[in-house]
């Protein structure tokens, strides 16, 4: 797999630490739904640095490649991507990866999806991707967040159960607490309809969540997920 | 790609200088303690000149693999079997 490059060809903040970069890369072959690239900086002096950053475009289009980047404090690529960097700008690109979270619309079964924080980039690819092509069968989300200002997307999240972890909208029933087993039985797919579960986000959410879908009765083997560590730069 | 706590899915741009098929969706029998998962479901550490996959139940190291210009060197002795779904 060699390093392409991409061209910037549009930017789109979504909220105000997460950027989407959209990019033209030619002979770009295209991507399952879920699958990420690896993208590589280069500094004058030489220096490299390579990050892994998912897709957050539909799969099966012929629409620009969009990445969807969340500033870390103390990142090393991150800020730049979703700081500095202008329309015009290259970058390095290799993809696109990954053969296990990814959903493909040849999949019958029913879907849920789970995402925490910027864990709905990928997700977002599959959403999108079933929107596009509804295939029939079921497709949810239930995406966790600490404030209505940090959803990303919010513009696409109808029909989506949002779970709010520091301050919900006053309107919401809910009130703001990290995920627990209650919320799993009311806003998921139940077990007994045998959804994949895609899981995705930071690690201590993933743990979290992963644990709670079990207890509640999905089995492993239709459990998916893909985490990242806070400082997954 | 330095950070504790990514996992295996981080390293499937570089599995894939090596392997033909996506190794991460392969299932593999950690050597320590028997535990067998996608490499996609596991723990990942290094990423600038080398790369560690390890077990998340008893973190043992499954996989190594270091990067020299124009050379890759894989090191495996941490699996007792890799997995792949039968490529057509």
């Amino acid at each position: 797999m060699t390093w392409q490059v991409a061209t910037v060809v549009a930017l789109r903040d979504e909220t105000r630490t997460a950027r989407t970069i959209s990019l033209r890369v030619d002979a770009w072959l295209g991507h399952l739904a879920g699958q990420h690239v690896d993208v590589r900086l280069t500094a004058d002096d030489g220096y490299s640095a390579v990050r892994s950053y998912s897709i957050a475009s539909a799969a099966g289009g012929d629409e620009a490649l969009e990445l969807t980047v969340e500033e870390l404090e103390d990142g090393e690529v991150s800020p730049f991507l979703a700081g500095e960097l202008a329309v015009g700008d290259q970058l390095e690109v290799r993809g696109p990866i990954g053969g296990w979270f990814v959903w493909r619309p040849e999949q019958i079964e029913p879907v849920q999806l789970v995402a925490g924080g910027s864990g709905i980039v990928p997700v977002m690819s599959m959403l999108r991707t079933h929107r596009r092509r509804p295939n029939g069968t079921d497709m949810r989300l239930l995406y966790s967040t600490r404030t209505p200002e940090t959803l990303i997307f919010r513009h696409e999240l109808d029909g989506a159960d949002l779970l709010y972890t520091r301050m919900a909208p006053p309107d919401t029933v809910r009130p703001a607490h990290r995920l627990d087993t209650a919320d799993v039985l009311t806003y998921s797919l139940p077990a007994a309809e045998s959804p994949t579960c895609y899981i995705c986000g930071p690690t201590g959410f993933v743990e979290a969540a992963a644990e709670l879908f079990l207890s509640a009765g999905h089995t492993a083997r239709r459990i998916r997920t893909e985490r990242f560590g806070g400082g997954g730069t | 790609m330095t950070a504790i706590g990514l996992d295996g899915n981080a390293a499937a741009g570089w599995l894939a200088e090596v392997f033909r098929p996506d190794a991460t969706a392969a299932v593999g029998e950690c050597a320590g303690c028997g535990r067998r998962a996608p490499l996609a479901d596991v723990n990942v550490f290094g990423g600038d000149v080398g790369l560690v996959l390890r077990c998340v139940a008893c973190e043992s190291v499954l996989l190594r693999m270091v990067r020299s210009p124009g050379r890759a060197w894989l090191d495996l002795r941490g699996l007792t079997f890799l997995e792949f779904a039968s490529m057509e």
